[in-house]
């Protein structure tokens, strides 16, 4: 504290509320927006095999949890929320890795529901699980 | 190798199927989400810019660029190829937006009713109807009481007749999948109903 009462290194954009604006800046070096790529909540990824060798970006560690926790398809919604990241962050994230060739990514069918068959199996499921 | 998985091959994508619950302010869609979810409710961050916020009244509040909003989501797997996802709705109105992205692909939705403030879920309703999303209104019982009939809380909800209406206890898992259920079923009937 200085003597004329004004905290060093002020700035009109650093408030109290800065938290996630630091954090997404410092873990996508200030991208907002994931490239050409979508992630919808639902979208699956998982990580290639020998993702980290064989990667053609270098990989933060914040790249590397997305891929321990990828072993297995996992949905981008689940993601965000076992890294605490942000979705937006996240995606940008899933997006370098999906460039370096680290991840494979499957859309959930936006425009097609899931058969009969399938929606009687989870009824039945609802009903004795 | 951390991300190598032990057997070289990862498992299959599961079919994924979202669920959408939905309804006012504290009507209990945290607690319904938790009662029938097999993993703790989880919670996924959206952090808004102000460019994405051009429509809101940012008035009194121009030093904030950023907002957070928080979605609650449940999961129910079901063998090794099959997973419902239910997400709950942002309660605030102003994060509408947000309710185009969860919607987009959407088996269908649950909106929770509270008889002692029925209005509320008005937006939600308007919402579903627009959209032409499967809906089912389900009115949370608090402490297992509810001193209307469903047709008069069908009535001041100015329903649909083909819109199903279910009494629930959102604590209780079993009436929780029960709600579910009778969603699914709908949206079976009118499927079935379009063939």
């Amino acid at each position: 504290m200085r003597a004329d009462g004004e905290r060093p290194e002020s700035h009109d954009w650093l408030d109290d509320d800065a938290g996630p604006l630091v954090r997404s800046f410092a873990l996508t070096g200030g991208r907002a927006k994931p490239g050409a790529a979508t992630f919808d909540l639902l979208s699956h990824v998982t990580a290639a095999p020998f993702a980290v060798q064989r990667s053609t970006i270098h990989l933060q560690p914040e790249h590397r949890a997305i891929l321990a926790r990828a072993r297995d398809p996992v949905s981008v919604a689940e993601l965000a929320s076992h890294l605490g990241y942000g979705l937006g962050v996240v995606r940008v994230l899933l997006a370098d890795l999906l460039e370096a060739g680290a991840i494979t990514k499957v859309d959930a069918p936006s425009d097609h529901l899931p058969d009969d068959d399938v929606l009687q199996a989870v009824i039945h499921g609802l009903r004795t699980s | 190798m951390a991300s190598e998985p032990a057997d070289g091959r990862a498992r299959p994508v599961p079919t994924a199927i979202k669920i959408l619950i939905a309804g006012g302010f504290g009507v209990g869609k945290t607690t319904l989400v938790g009662a029938v979810s097999e993993i703790l409710p989880l919670h996924t961050e959206e952090v808004l810019t102000s460019e994405s916020m051009v429509s809101d009244d940012l008035s009194g509040v121009e030093g904030k660029t950023t907002t957070t909003v928080t979605m609650d989501f449940g999961r129910i797997t079901f063998g090794d190829n099959v997973v419902l996802y239910l997400f709950g709705t942002p309660g605030q109105d102003r994060f509408w937006f947000l309710w185009d992205e969860l919607a987009l692909g959407a088996l269908g939705a649950v909106v929770l009713a509270d008889t002692r403030r029925l209005a509320d879920c008005f937006p939600s309703i308007d919402y579903f109807e627009r959209r032409e999303t499967p809906f089912i209104v389900a009115v949370n019982c608090f402490y297992g009481e509810q001193p209307f009939e469903a047709d008069a809380v069908r009535n001041a909800l100015a329903l649909d007749p083909n819109v199903p209406l279910v009494m629930c206890d959102v604590r209780d898992r079993k009436s929780g999948r029960e709600v579910l259920i009778a969603l699914i079923e709908h949206v079976r009937s009118l499927r079935l109903a379009r063939l």
